[in-house]
């Protein structure tokens, strides 16, 4: 549990910044790669991470394609686009400032 | 791009959800595949629907989705009952037809600005004074002699142009080798030089008036034509210019033509041609009030403040000019005299032109206006009743879709999507009738020789007005089942127990409001119509059988007796019975009066009215010569007159008239009564009779030789049914004769007298029309709030039967309720018809809205279509079986 609630409101950053690495994920790989570089760490709840897709796909941050995938099935893969780059530039100094006052509370405290 | 993206997801709906679906499914197989237990990876995912449905509302726009589905669902509902959506769909476009088509033809002739700069600083001036007969009168036309001093006074401040009526004139146009031009009809219109440039008006050809062409009499022949005749008579031809027309005795050069929409300032008319005011004979006479003069303030200048200091200076210079007016008030005593120059100058807006069809039509319009809305009304509510009516029997889907979560908004926007699929159909519809009925009505307008024309555009302003309608509309219908809907408690209405009487009320209510509008449009057009019959069977005293009515001009002026020659001639020609002569025709547009004096003694305060005629003029206009004889071939004028009864009754009181003289101003020549005919109207069908006198055709001057006549009329009794059928050839055995005779207009009697009831005509056809689509829209109105009320109230009839009822007291618990409302919408129609008729009284015609019959005609006509709208609802209602009833309790 404890988790999940560290990636509650994250997961806008996670996505991105596993996008403005590797390109065309579908849900699947992006969901396994958070699992994965965090160290099985994080993990985005399966049912949250579709409804952020989208939404942020409506914000205009990522864009959407269907193509075909090695097996011959239809997977929508995501991107990032010129706006969603500059989102994850606000987010992650948005993180940065966030953990460095969390930290500063530990130190203190 | 987000919200385009959501909207075009809102409308493939299904689709989205398809794409959703199968993109779970990839990562739940994905998870699968990668090694994760089946169970556990979709206990993981957790609940696909509810992922969906969160996705879905994300990436649709959810308010679309739900509009489009309930004007699915609306169009549905509208599809199950087609004969009452037909008819909802039909009466709403009468409704929203008319009323666009009435707002064209009131836009057109009383709101559009015209299309010239400043429009808005456009003033007319006029001055109200003491009339003649101790009346208030408002008199629109000056001098141009007092207009140039009132245009120096006011130079500073605003500009003063002249316009004259646009006159339907007779013109000639030079071409080469023909002597003889046959004679056409434009509407000519003198301006000030200046009027063009103070408009901001460019040329689509040529060049157009300037204030330097309008220096002198005689100085500037010149003539610039409008767009639109250049379009339809010269078929834009440009080698026009250069070219020379003939107005009376003058020549004018065209040297330009006027911008593409300008067509004059008289709204209704279109102007032809445009000459300089200079150029016009009056232009020099003191006397003469012939132009109307406007004022156009300068750009930027505040009208609050300039406009009164501007009105009291000119105010000023018009009393002065008035009283140094030398010739203008001989034989007036000095009192009259005062009284006549203590005029009120009056600005009057103008950026929507003048006109003399703008002042006839304006209540005409106003009432006719009234008449569309209230059949919109009436319709609207009638519909929304139909609406009501379903949506009660459907009070218990209602309640069950609240109960299960739907909010009132969403309940209102269902009803609000079906109305305005009702209005959206109608106004579709409405568009083609709006389309086809205003030119039609402006058709009725006017007589064939002289139609007013109006640009009847479908412009911004009329699609703004439309879609205001629509709205409106939309809102009205929605707005009866609307407040239904939200008094729909769920728990009662499942329970099937709802207040039976609620959604009737609300019914009865419409009723009443309905019958009312009804009334009142009922009770106008029987004012209306019976005006129309009234003036249209009023008693002429002459006859209009196969009278032909040649109008003939000579130039210069002709002696009586080639006049006299010509109609002998005529009268030799086939076909013809007799030929008479007179100044003009009755009831044609001309009227002169004449001040009468009795004995030298100074003129009478009431003038007479005169004709001159030839001998056999009485005959052939079968009016008869009550005592002394007609005229002869040796009677002349002045000398010899005949009067009228009213003539007698005025000026020789008790007495009798014949022997006796009279003057026409005094120390004129005397003229001897030789008989008295009955009262005709002579110049208005609904003006009362006037004094009249007819003097012999042959004129003579102070030194007893013929004068010259420049127009006349001959009046030819025919021999066959169709008098136009001999028009032409007559005209041409006149233009043979080359005695400088020429027929400039043809007529019949006939089409004079129905020419002076063409407003009573219009009005009555239109106000009846609408009475008839009223009544039959209360009707249904009726009949379907009865029916439904019937149908709900089976369970209760039929126990009321059960237990011994009588069939009468069945039929009053049906129908008392209604009848109760019929009689009091009728009584607040009427009452709302007496206030509007006081308002239009002046365009009745011997009727007032008190007499009894014009109150009795529609309340009668109510009741009778309240019978039947009734009787089917009654009949359903005694037929009703009570244990058939009860078995299925």
């Amino acid at each position: 549990m404890a988790k999940t609630d560290a990636l509650q409101g994250s997961l806008d950053l996670l996505v991105l910044k596993i996008l403005s690495r590797r390109p065309r994920l579908h849900g699947y790989t992006i969901m396994a790669a958070i699992a994965n570089t965090s160290g099985e760490v994080l993990r985005a709840e399966e049912g949250s991470l579709y409804p952020a897709l989208y939404r942020m796909e409506e914000a205009g941050w990522i864009r959407a394609e269907w193509i075909k995938n090695d097996t011959g099935r239809r997977a929508r893969v995501y991107e990032l686009t010129d706006a969603g780059k500059k989102q994850l530039g606000i987010e992650e100094s948005r993180w940065q400032s966030v953990s460095l006052a969390i930290n500063r509370v530990l130190r203190e405290a | 791009m987000s919200l385009w993206s959501r909207i075009s997801n809102a409308v493939r709906g299904e689709r989205l959800n398809r794409e959703i679906d199968e993109e779970l499914q990839l990562h739940i197989d994905e998870a699968i595949a990668s090694g994760r237990d089946p169970k556990e990876a979709y206990r993981a995912f957790g609940s696909t629907l509810r992922t969906r449905e969160a996705s879905h509302s994300i990436r649709a726009a959810g308010w679309l989705e739900s509009v489009l589905a309930d004007v699915r669902f609306g169009w549905r509902q509208l599809c199950r009952n087609k004969l009452t959506s037909a008819a909802a769909v039909l009466s709403l476009a009468l409704g929203i037809g008319s009323c666009v088509g009435a707002f064209r033809l009131i836009d057109a002739l009383l709101w559009r600005p015209l299309p010239i700069s400043g429009s808005s600083n456009l003033y007319v001036l006029s001055r109200k004074m003491t009339g003649l007969y101790g009346r208030p009168v408002e008199d629109d036309h000056w001098a141009t002699p007092e207009f140039k001093l009132m245009r120096d006074a006011v130079k500073d401040q605003a500009e003063l142009i002249a316009i004259s009526d646009a006159d339907r004139t007779d013109i000639t146009w030079a071409t080469s080798g023909s002597t003889d031009d046959a004679i056409e009809k434009a509407h000519v219109v003198y301006v000030s030089g200046n009027m063009f440039p103070v408009f901001g008006l460019e040329p689509a050809l040529g060049r157009l008036l300037i204030p330097a062409d309008d220096r002198g009499p005689g100085t500037s022949p010149y003539a610039v034509l409008s767009w639109d005749y250049w379009n339809h008579r010269f078929g834009r031809d440009p080698h026009v210019l250069g070219r020379s027309l003939h107005v009376g005795d003058q020549n004018f050069e065209i040297i330009g033509v006027g911008p593409h929409d300008f067509t004059g300032t008289e709204t209704g008319t279109v102007t032809d041609i445009f000459l300089p005011l200079s150029m016009n004979g009056m232009a020099s006479e003191e006397r003469a009030d012939w132009h109307h003069i406007f004022l156009m303030l300068k750009p930027g200048a505040n009208a609050a403040t300039t406009l009164e200091p501007m009105r009291q200076h000119l105010t000023a210079v018009n009393r002065a000019f008035g009283s140094a007016c030398s010739t203008c008030y001989r034989g007036e005593t000095k009192d009259s005299v005062e009284r006549f120059l203590n005029q009120t100058l009056v600005f009057n807006s103008a950026g929507a032109g003048i006109s003399d069809l703008q002042k006839e039509y304006r209540r005409l319009l106003s009432v006719l206006g009234l008449m569309v809305a209230l059949v919109l009304i009436i319709a609207c509510v009638n519909v929304a009743n139909m609406m009501t009516a379903q949506a009660a029997a459907r009070a218990q889907e209602m309640a069950l879709r609240i109960s299960i979560g739907a909010g009132r908004r969403r309940l209102v926007q269902l009803i609000l999507a079906q109305s305005a699929l009702l209005a959206l159909l109608a106004s579709a519809l409405g568009a083609f009738f709006a389309a086809w009925s205003a030119p039609f009505v402006l058709s009725l307008v006017n007589p064939p020789d002289n139609p007013a024309r109006l640009a009847l555009s479908a412009d911004w302003r009329v699609l703004l007005f439309g879609f205001g309608l629509i709205i409106l509309v939309v809102l009205v219908l929605g707005l009866l089942p609307a407040l239904r809907v939200s008094a729909v408690r769920p728990v009662a209405a499942l329970k099937g127990s709802e207040d039976p009487h609620s959604p009737r009320r609300l019914m009865h209510g419409a009723i009443a409001l309905q019958v009312a509008f009804c009334c009142l449009v009922l009770f106008l057009s029987s004012l209306f119509v019976t005006s129309f019959e009234r003036l249209q069977n009023r008693p002429l005293g002459f006859s209009t059988d196969r009278l032909l009515l040649l109008e003939t001009v000579a130039g210069k002026g002709q002696l009586p007796v080639v006049w006299n020659q010509t109609a002998e001639a005529l009268r030799a020609a086939p076909g013809v019975d007799s030929v008479a002569i007179s100044g003009w025709p009755l009831l044609g547009r001309i009227k002169i009066n004449s001040e009468i004096s009795i004995n030298g003694a100074p003129p009478s305060p009431t003038p007479a009215f005169f004709l001159n005629v030839s001998p056999g003029w009485l005959a052939t206009m079968k009016i008869p010569v009550i005592s002394g004889r007609d005229f002869s071939a040796d009677d002349v004028s002045p000398g010899a007159a005949i009067v009228n009864e009213t003539f007698a009754r005025t000026f020789f009181p008790g007495q009798d008239p014949i022997g006796r003289t009279f003057e026409r101003g005094a120390n004129q020549p005397l003229n001897k009564i030789i008989g008295v005919t009955p009262d005709i109207p002579d110049h208005d069908l609904r003006e009362p009779n006037r004094a009249v006198f007819y003097a012999p055709f042959n004129a003579i001057d102070d030194k007893s030789s013929p004068s010259a006549i420049s127009f006349a009329t001959f009046i030819i009794h025919t021999g066959g049914q169709n008098p136009l059928a001999l028009a032409n050839s007559l005209r041409q055995l006149i233009a043979q004769r080359n005695n400088g005779l020429r027929v400039s207009n043809i007529t019949t009697q006939l089409d004079l007298v129905r020419d002076q009831t063409i407003r009573e005509r219009m009005i009555a056809t239109l106000a009846g029309f609408f009475a008839v689509v009223a009544l039959l829209l209360a009707g249904i109105g009726l009949y379907a709030v009865l029916n439904y009320s019937v149908l709900q109230r089976r369970r209760e009839i039929g126990i009321r039967m059960a237990i011994g009822s009588t069939r009468a007291g069945i039929v009053r618990l049906v129908t008392l309720d209604v009848f109760l409302m019929i009689a009091l919408g009728g009584c607040a129609g009427v009452a709302l018809g007496f206030g509007a008729a006081r308002y239009v009284a002046s365009l009745f015609y011997q009727v007032k809205a008190t007499d009894a019959d014009m109150i009795a005609l529609p309340a009668c006509a109510i009741l009778l279509t309240a019978l039947f709208a009734t009787l089917p609802a009654v009949l359903r209602a005694l037929r009703t079986d009570p244990t058939e009833i009860l078995r299925a309790e």
